[in-house]
């Protein structure tokens, strides 16, 4: 579009203009030459889909993934066991993991030294750990500590989803904290409150509406981390999502229930996205 | 009678600059002391001194008889005494024009909540902005949020207003609200510090003027004599550039600023 903006006044100025041929008509306009491109991507999209929809082995795809009689066996445990068990993880796992997390953002900003030190040594290990790592830590935990966690298999789960949410909150909820003017610290201060008294009334409120967006999206993440918690061998009533879906697509030799239980994240994961996305575009408007 | 404010051998120094390099003066009760003044020349600075926003390096600040400079002192019941007004209002964003009169007065001096809302009401009516009590800040106009943020100080019936550079933020035709207000309170008899480089209200309003440049009081007196006729070069030159920028360039000593009517004495 611009280049043909100036392409135009250009072309009186013609001799004036750069070195090469006359700078009369192209032998292909951009708005030609943009046409023709946009076709080829069209005629490209058509031939794969094509191939895809011919090559496809419909039948066995069918069979294994969609097959109804299937699905319907993993009624009512998807919800009343399944969904419900990954949903105790993942909220026990964020709660515990967000208090965790706004410790460490205030050691972060304290101005003794050493809690600055061991939160951001905190931070940047847990960060940098993958979560499957962590979680065959904890497995072990308990050879180390000489005694099983309390809660059993949900106290293991939810400590290893917590101590990765700390760590990311950590650093969410200080920087949080840290958008808020200073200048409300200042005006709080200035009226006589106490910098506890401040921080709880003034900026503590204002920073939870800026950390809101990026912690639905965080909480969206740790929902999808809950599946590790297959790696901690659970059975029976303490099985989440994955490990469900795993276990009757074995006792079924089927992919139906992955298939189900993917579509049940999504039902999860979707709506809280689209929440996310809207509270951040309400914040963009309301400052 | 101790003075309402009293700054003795101020000190500030930010890492490797120093931004007041000792600075005594004293205000008395239900005087209104407007500083003046080049930015950069500390005298934001000094007023945040006198609160202790910021910790001086040296020296003590005095408001009311009590060093707010001791380290043993409680800032907190201190500054319940001295009212701010800051340059960008800082009004609370998540609270309503009358919540943000009332928090303070809730939290801190532990008013009820019926006597808090009198309270703000009354103040907030003061100030002109009465039927904005349910608006949040974001709703009003920079003139509106500066008088409510008065309101905020004025609510805790402070004994002395810091008023910083309160007018600087907003749109010029908004600026004579604010001033009437400020010209109101001291008619009424508050001790009020104000930064400032409003001339026509300094020279209005103002019992004693101060001009600060390059961290140290160049000036100070009644508001006609520095204003009208100032003794040192630095503050003709200022008040030239300020009361007419336009011919700004053409000092210094070009004698065509009001400023310099009388540069012989």
């Amino acid at each position: 579009m611009t280049d043909h903006l100036t392409s135009g006044p250009a072309d009186p100025a013609g001799p004036a203009g750069p070195a090469g041929p006359p700078p009369g008509r192209a032998r292909l306009s951009p708005r030609k030459r943009q046409r023709i491109s946009r076709a080829i991507q069209y005629v490209v999209l058509a031939a794969v889909l094509l191939t895809v929809v011919l090559v496809a082995n419909w039948q066995g795809l069918a069979e294994n993934f969609t097959k109804l009689d299937v699905a319907r066996q993993t009624l009512p445990e998807l919800f009343t066991v399944a969904l419900k068990n990954t949903i105790i993880y993942t909220v026990g796992g964020f709660v515990l993991g967000a208090l965790g997390g706004l410790l460490f953002a205030l050691m972060r900003m304290s101005s003794v030294r050493p809690y600055r030190w061991i939160a951001t040594i905190y931070i940047e290990i847990f960060r940098g750990l993958p979560a499957l790592l962590i979680f065959l830590l904890i497995l072990f935990l308990p050879l180390v500590l000489g005694f099983q966690l309390p809660g059993g298999t949900y106290g293991s789960g939810i400590l290893g989803l917590a101590v990765i949410n700390a760590a990311y909150m950590a650093e969410t909820l200080r920087a949080g904290l840290q958008a808020v003017p200073r200048g409300q610290m200042e005006a709080a201060r200035s009226l006589g409150m106490s910098h506890a008294r401040a921080m709880a009334t003034i900026v503590i409120p204002q920073a939870i509406r800026i950390v809101i967006p990026p912690t639905t999206n965080q909480f969206v993440a740790l929902l999808k981390d809950s599946s590790l918690v297959f790696f901690l061998g659970v059975s029976g009533e303490y099985v989440e999502l994955t490990k469900f879906g795993n276990d009757v697509a074995s006792t079924t030799s089927n992919a139906t229930p992955i298939l189900v239980v993917g579509l049940t994240y999504l039902l999860v994961t979707i709506p809280l996205g689209y929440l996310a996305g809207r509270l951040e575009a309400r914040q963009a408007k309301g400052r | 009678m101790a003075h309402a404010v009293e700054i003795k051998d101020l000190h500030k120094s930010f890492g490797e600059l120093e931004v007041l390099k000792g600075i005594d003066f004293t205000v008395d009760q239900g005087q209104v002391v407007c500083v003046i003044g080049p930015s950069g020349s500390g005298k934001s600075t000094l007023l945040r001194c006198v609160n202790l926003l910021e910790q001086p390096t040296k020296g003590t600040v005095r408001v009311g008889g009590v060093e707010l400079t001791d380290p043993d002192v409680d800032i907190d019941a201190a500054r319940r005494r001295l009212g701010m007004v800051f340059q960008s209002f800082n009004l609370f964003p998540h609270m309503t024009a009358l919540q943000n009169v009332m928090i303070a007065q809730r939290r801190v001096l532990k008013r009820g909540s019926g006597e808090a809302e009198r309270v703000a009401r009354a103040n907030l009516e003061k100030v002109g902005v009465a039927d904005k009590c349910d608006v949040y800040p974001a709703q009003l106009s920079g003139g509106q949020q500066q008088r409510v943020a008065i309101a905020r100080a004025l609510a805790m019936d402070p004994d002395l207003m810091l008023f910083d550079e309160p007018t600087s933020a907003l749109d010029p035709e908004l600026v004579g609200d604010v001033l009437s207000v400020m010209r109101d309170l001291a008619r009424d008899g508050m001790t009020m510090l104000v930064v400032t480089h409003e001339m026509g209200f300094a020279r209005e309003v103002a019992d004693r003027v101060v001009f600060m440049d390059g961290g140290v009081i160049v000036e100070e007196g009644p508001a006609d004599q520095v204003i009208g006729d100032p003794r040192h070069a630095r503050t003709r030159t200022f008040l030239s550039r300020v009361l007419d920028p336009t011919h700004a360039g053409d000092e210094p000593g070009a004698g065509s600023a009001p400023a310099d009517a009388g540069p012989g004495s």
